[in-house]
């Protein structure tokens, strides 16, 4: 069996060391050693998801994973519902903590998402929660729970009409006290479908000639709006998430096969398109929305 | 309410057909979903709007309310609002080719074609006029819409140069404008040819034996 480590930070950052990692594993059975994990995010949790599901396709067998040490990180891990999504790609080399049964401040646990009803299911649950951190938490006007429920929604259709896969959704928010002084809400969907080059290909492709590639693809849909869809209605949700994730100062990034695409605003220096990336199947999506400032109020 | 005789050739004969979207879509999708969120849902709701028109004689109008729909994303809002529309475009032929205009009740009728039916999207929230407004610019539509409230005043939301704003102003503030009077009224060629251009977008309503113009709402208050 191939031991593979699982960086000890795993989020929005770090997400493509892990990729790197298991983009290495071919025929061998693999255990993803999580047990010095210290650190991780939504981005970092559907990371770990879909290196499973990568890692059975890509060696036949379904892959061990070694839960980390740190109670803190598995407690943290089992609020999410990571474990209980876990079950379904890898085997546990230990039993996950369990979760407790008391109030969760989890804005949205790991949610699967595979049919229409996964995205009506999502926007409902979220509905108090979100009403609560949005208004309280990152000090958003009350009609801000709305407009996040689109973007939820946006988001999460990606995956059913793009990825012609299962994927996932979740959602916390954090007080990233050192690095920006402010709280952060951070909402990660992932798939390990077919990624927006193969979705767009058919459709588009011909007019890319040699260029068509993981990056122009990404634009095309990011900066264009273009879709696989020839209806004219269609290819708006980026569009609007992205309009919506900058009234807020937000990020929101795209990575799909090698590439990644992202508005930034000025509070963070993740570069706005990186290529050559390790080559993951499906798309992530990154949303990062900061706390307003003083000054915006 | 039965009109004087001398207008009764005037006045459009009308079957209102009100729908409350989400009564619709409890009924049609699904009764544990609230929100009109997702192209599946929004597309099963379009169909049912379009099953109930499919009853009616056509030309009629649609009255379809949002005031109950807290949460309306895009997708949604292109299928239950720029689709049901583009099913409706070039109402004008279809009005102006039948004497009677069915607003629809969910009654009775043979199907409807494209160009058949009007709409006024009412009980507009804040929060549904941005994806609205989204889909209708991005198909090069307009509606004639209402915010939620009872003296809400009605609008129109989308795609128009001020020639139509102008035009559709003065009708939507009249009511309705005898068709004795549109070229009186609607003097020069560009006024006339904007008025036509309203109605063949579904936004005004022309009486095809008198010619009077209407304003969809003047069609819509007699439901109320």
């Amino acid at each position: 069996m191939k031991v593979l480590e699982v960086p000890t930070t795993l989020d929005y950052r770090s997400l493509d060391r892990l990729l790197e990692v298991v983009t290495g594993a071919h025929d061998e059975r693999v255990l993803l050693d999580a047990r010095r994990l210290r650190w991780v995010d939504p981005v970092g949790m559907i990371g770990l998801l879909s290196a499973g599901r990568f890692l059975v396709g890509e060696t036949g067998h379904i892959p061990v994973l070694r839960p980390p040490e740190s109670p803190e990180v598995s407690g943290y891990l089992s609020r999410m519902g990571f474990f209980d999504r876990a079950k379904d790609g890898f085997e546990l080399v230990s039993p996950p903590p369990r979760r407790s049964a008391g109030a969760s401040d989890v804005l949205l646990e790991l949610s699967t998402i595979s049919e229409n009803h996964d995205v009506h299911d999502v926007v409902e649950r979220v509905q108090e929660r979100a009403g609560h951190i949005l208004s309280r938490t990152l000090r958003y006007p009350p009609s801000a729970v709305v407009q996040f429920s689109v973007i939820l929604s946006e988001v999460c259709q990606n995956i059913l009409e793009h990825a012609e896969a299962p994927g996932w959704v979740a959602a916390q928010s954090y007080n990233w006290t050192k690095r920006l002084g402010r709280h952060v809400l951070i909402l990660a969907v992932g798939d390990t479908g077919r990624g927006f080059r193969s979705s767009l290909g058919g459709e588009h492709s011909g007019r890319f000639g040699g260029r068509w590639s993981d990056s122009t693809a990404l634009e095309a849909a990011f900066l264009h709006g273009l879709t696989r869809f020839p209806d004219q209605g269609r290819g708006q949700g980026i569009q609007q998430m992205r309009r919506q994730v900058r009234r807020w100062n937000g990020v929101i990034s795209v990575r799909s096969g090698t590439a990644r695409i992202a508005d930034v605003p000025d509070w963070e220096d993740l570069p706005p398109l990186e290529e050559d990336l390790p080559a993951f199947p499906g798309a992530q999506i990154t949303i990062l929305l900061p706390e307003r400032s003083q000054e915006s109020e | 309410m039965t009109a004087p005789d001398d207008r009764r050739e005037a006045e459009p004969q009308l079957d209102a057909f009100s729908v409350d979207v989400r009564d619709l879509l409890e009924r049609s999708v699904a009764n544990l979903y609230s929100h009109l969120v997702t192209r599946p849902t929004g597309r099963a709701v379009r169909l049912a709007i379009e099953a109930q028109l499919r009853e009616l004689s056509p030309p009629a109008l649609s009255l379809v309310d949002l005031s109950s729909v807290a949460i309306l994303d895009y997708s949604c809002a292109d299928e239950v609002v720029a689709k049901l529309l583009l099913s409706g475009i070039g109402a004008a032929g279809a009005a102006e080719a039948g004497s009677q205009v069915g607003v629809g009740r969910g009654s009775g009728g043979p199907v409807p074609g494209p160009g058949a039916v009007f709409f006024i999207f009412q009980g507009l929230r804040v929060h549904h006029r941005e994806p609205i407004l989204e889909v209708l610019n991005r198909h090069e539509l307009a509606a004639v819409v209402r915010s939620a409230g009872a003296q809400e005043p009605f609008q129109l939301l989308g795609v128009r140069n001020s020639l139509e704003d102008e035009a559709w102003s003065l009708v939507e503030s009249r009511g309705r404008i005898p068709g004795s009077q549109v070229s009186e009224i609607f003097s020069d060629r560009d006024q006339r040819n904007t008025v036509d251009g309203l109605v063949r977008r579904g936004l005004l309503f022309r009486h095809p034996v008198e010619g009077d113009l209407h304003a969809l709402s003047n069609l819509a208050r007699r439901f109320e």
